[in-house]
């Protein structure tokens, strides 16, 4: 176990596989099953009973849309640029997925004396008794977030379809608008931190003085500009099934749509996964159940907060909407960074 | 840099046209520069057809009208064509047209509250308009056997008596309708995204709404305080109180408002009718228009063959020319007769409310965005099978 591979022992990359192949399936699954708990959830929030007929209470239901969905025909418009339009799709689930390499979703475990954090980017110094992850998590994660909106972009331009071309510059125009109030929003967070690593984001609250609490504002503010940026209700705009079809995938078919649909789940799962670390006091909680339970708890509840608001708001219009990012969240977010500043020069010290 | 207008291409086929309206929409960036509607794809040649067909079979085509409230439909046609024959219909029938025309401007106004609140994106406000209506349309099915395609007034009354255990359904209707409504007021009538995106939408004045012609509660919630029902009644409709609710600011949101008053106002009108519905007849006495009851064509030969005439042969008409409008759920429903004394209609012109309010739609939408028109679309409460005929 002494052996050095670029200055960091074998173990490290044993470890680190496997984290990896624990979070990928995690979230496959998460995805898989989140389609299914929202047609059941919004389901029985309308009266309605979801999906019934595949399984146990539809229980299969995900597995028997992915076979459908892969078994249908590839359809490439005739006069789409097929490069884009094939490489749209990957473009957008990638980013979905590799937010989550610096995300931790758990305590440091012991295994064979060997202490591995769960958290993918990240190994436990054995010598210092420290944890090192990457020190620009944060920023790392809102760059993936940017670059998924480029799938929908590419989408939405190589399909040569007016209303995959309206959705895609729908989702532009939204990404401009919402990026930003939700960058600014989280630097008030990192003023009390002191940094961008997520892990020590987390140590941070480990006492429950969770940012949700000292930053409402900013928590409140991230939160649904994080909606914005992954096309959820009341921000779905891009997809807009009554006013654009289907908006940027109306061309889309087969795995291909499959894949923009789970970037769309995928993109959910992280960005709530993202609120918990940051706001939500990551995977501490009372020590009856082990770190990643309440990492999981935390983050299916706020997946459920995402469906519940499906069920309730209307739709915003595409001005409304950049109107709401510029004119409300920004300033707010500003503000807050100010008075966040002030806090801790003046009071906190 | 040079911009370019796009042409997009709405319809026939799309998630919220309301069916299988085509418009052509001129778009600069997504601000709608001019919209051109394309109708006639659900033609069927309705007011043609009638002309080949004695008065009581055409009643069955008036049900495909406006789909969603046939019952409205059924009801200015007969109003109609007894006006020409004036002949008077009993009580009990008349207070049954009123019970059921009323439920059908909640049929109505339930499909158009769901799919007006699914265009804008309010999903769940959809399926529990739609439960509601299921109570309607169970009460339609027992009353004349379908649950859109009536056909259950007559030339004189109605096609049957009601069914036992008829006006508790109606109660349960009245007595459950308001606290649904309440449910959809708390969904919507507060909640900001649903406010922005009415409020201010769609706008369209008094003067323009009168110019062209728009009817019903499109017309009220421009401020234009017109009801035929309380106006120019029909039906009986003089003997019942109500309010006619009038909007302010001629926007989407003023219509939402007024429809869902009206709504109110429909179920109260129904809890009056029920008051008033008293066992008798309801069909005319008047054996030259009217079938005769089952017992005697089952019963006896001069009943069986009393039927056969009127049904194979129909019944002539005094010659003469009629307008009988009536208040349908989506506005004013017209119906011109024009009769040469044979059994069958020389011509039969229908003023449909649906296509009326349509052709303000791009006084209403221009300018503004694309999500806008669907707005409009919906709250002009638009129904293509009337539209087209």
């Amino acid at each position: 176990m002494d052996t050095l591979i670029l200055g960091l022992p074998v173990a490290y990359y044993i470890a680190m596989v496997a984290k990896v192949l624990v979070a990928f399936v995690f979230v496959l699954l998460t995805v898989a099953y989140a389609t299914y708990a929202e047609r059941k959830i919004i389901g029985h929030m309308q009266v309605r009973l979801g999906p019934m007929r595949t399984g146990w209470h539809g229980l299969l239901q995900p597995i028997a849309d992915g076979v459908k969905l892969f078994f249908k025909e590839e359809i490439v418009p005739s006069q789409a640029s097929k490069f884009a339009f094939l490489l749209a799709p990957l473009v957008a689930l990638v980013p979905a997925f590799i937010s989550f390499a610096v995300i931790p979703f758990g305590d440091t475990v012991t295994i064979a004396g060997y202490k591995v954090p769960l958290q993918i980017a990240a190994y436990y110094d054995q010598a210092g008794a420290e944890v090192f992850d990457m020190n620009v998590g944060v920023l790392y994660i809102l760059a993936m977030a940017s670059l998924g909106v480029y799938g929908i972009v590419l989408a939405g331009w190589s399909s040569n379809s007016k209303y995959s071309l309206l959705g895609g510059l729908r989702s532009a125009a939204q990404m401009v608008s919402y990026e930003l109030a939700a960058g600014l929003s989280i630097i008030a967070v990192f003023m009390l931190s002191e940094s961008l690593s997520l892990h020590r984001i987390v140590a941070a609250q480990a006492d429950g003085a969770w940012y949700a609490f000292k930053q409402p504002l900013a928590f409140v503010i991230f939160f649904i500009c994080s909606l914005a940026e992954i096309n959820r209700t009341p921000f779905d705009l891009p997809e807009a099934e009554t006013e654009l079809v289907s908006g940027f995938c109306t061309e889309y078919s087969s795995m291909k749509y499959a894949m923009f649909f789970m970037a769309e789940y995928a993109n959910m799962v992280t960005v709530c996964a993202v609120t918990v670390t940051l706001f939500l006091g990551g995977w501490h909680g009372p020590s009856i159940l082990p770190g990643w339970c309440w990492f999981v708890a935390k983050v299916y509840f706020l997946i459920f907060c995402c469906m519940w608001i499906r069920a309730t708001y209307p739709r915003y219009r595409y001005d409304q909407l950049m109107r709401l990012g510029w004119k409300v969240f920004l300033p707010l977010s500003l503000l807050n960074i100010v008075a966040t500043a002030l806090w801790v020069m003046f009071i906190s010290k | 840099m040079s911009t370019e207008i796009m042409t997009l291409n709405m319809g026939p086929q799309h998630p919220s046209t309301h069916g299988v309206l085509r418009l052509v929409v001129e778009l600069d960036g997504e601000v709608i520069q001019k919209i051109t509607p394309h109708i006639g794809y659900l033609h069927r040649g309705v007011e043609k057809l009638s002309e080949h067909r004695t008065y009581h079979q055409t009643i069955p085509l008036t049900d495909r009208l406006d789909y969603l409230a046939p019952m409205s439909n059924n009801l200015g046609y007969v109003l109609a064509v007894e006006k020409l024959l004036g002949i008077e219909i009993p009580e009990r029938a008349k207070t049954v047209r009123i019970i059921m025309s009323e439920l059908t401007r909640l049929k109505s106004h339930l499909v158009w509250i769901a799919c007006h609140a699914l265009d804008i994106g309010a999903m769940t406000v959809f399926l529990y308009a739609f439960r509601e209506r299921e109570k309607v349309m169970d009460i339609y099915e027992k009353v004349s056997g379908a649950r859109m395609t009536s056909n259950y007034y007559r030339v004189g009354g109605l096609s049957r008596e009601l069914y036992d255990g008829f006006e508790r359904d109606v109660k349960d209707v009245v007595d459950t309708f308001p606290g649904c409504f309440d449910t959809y007021e708390g969904l919507l009538t507060k909640n900001t995204i649903w406010l922005q995106r009415t409020v201010g939408n769609g706008v369209i004045s008094a003067e323009d709404a009168i110019n062209y012609g728009i009817s019903g509660p499109a017309l009220r919630g421009s401020g234009v305080d017109f009801d035929l029902r309380r106006d120019i009644p029909y039906s009986g409709y003089e003997e019942y109180d109500f309010k006619v609710p009038v909007g302010e600011n001629c926007d989407t949101f003023d219509r939402y408002k007024c429809r869902l008053v009206e709504m109110r106002e429909a179920v109260k009108i129904i809890d009056q009718a029920l008051k008033k519905l008293k066992p008798g007849p309801v069909l005319a006495d008047a054996p030259q228009v009217c079938y005769p009851p089952k017992e005697s064509v089952y019963n006896s030969i001069e009943g069986l063959i009393h039927h056969f005439k009127i049904a194979s042969e129909g019944f002539p008409v005094p010659e003469g020319e009629v307008y009988q409008g009536i208040e349908a759920p989506k506005g004013e429903l017209g119906y011109y007769v024009v009769s040469d004394g044979s059994n069958r209609p020389y011509r039969m012109r229908i003023r449909p409310p649906s296509f009326v309010n349509l052709s303000a739609i791009e006084k209403m939408a221009k300018g503004s965005m694309l999500a806008d028109l669907v707005a409009v679309i919906g709250t002009l409460d638009i129904v293509l099978g009337e539209i087209d005929r």
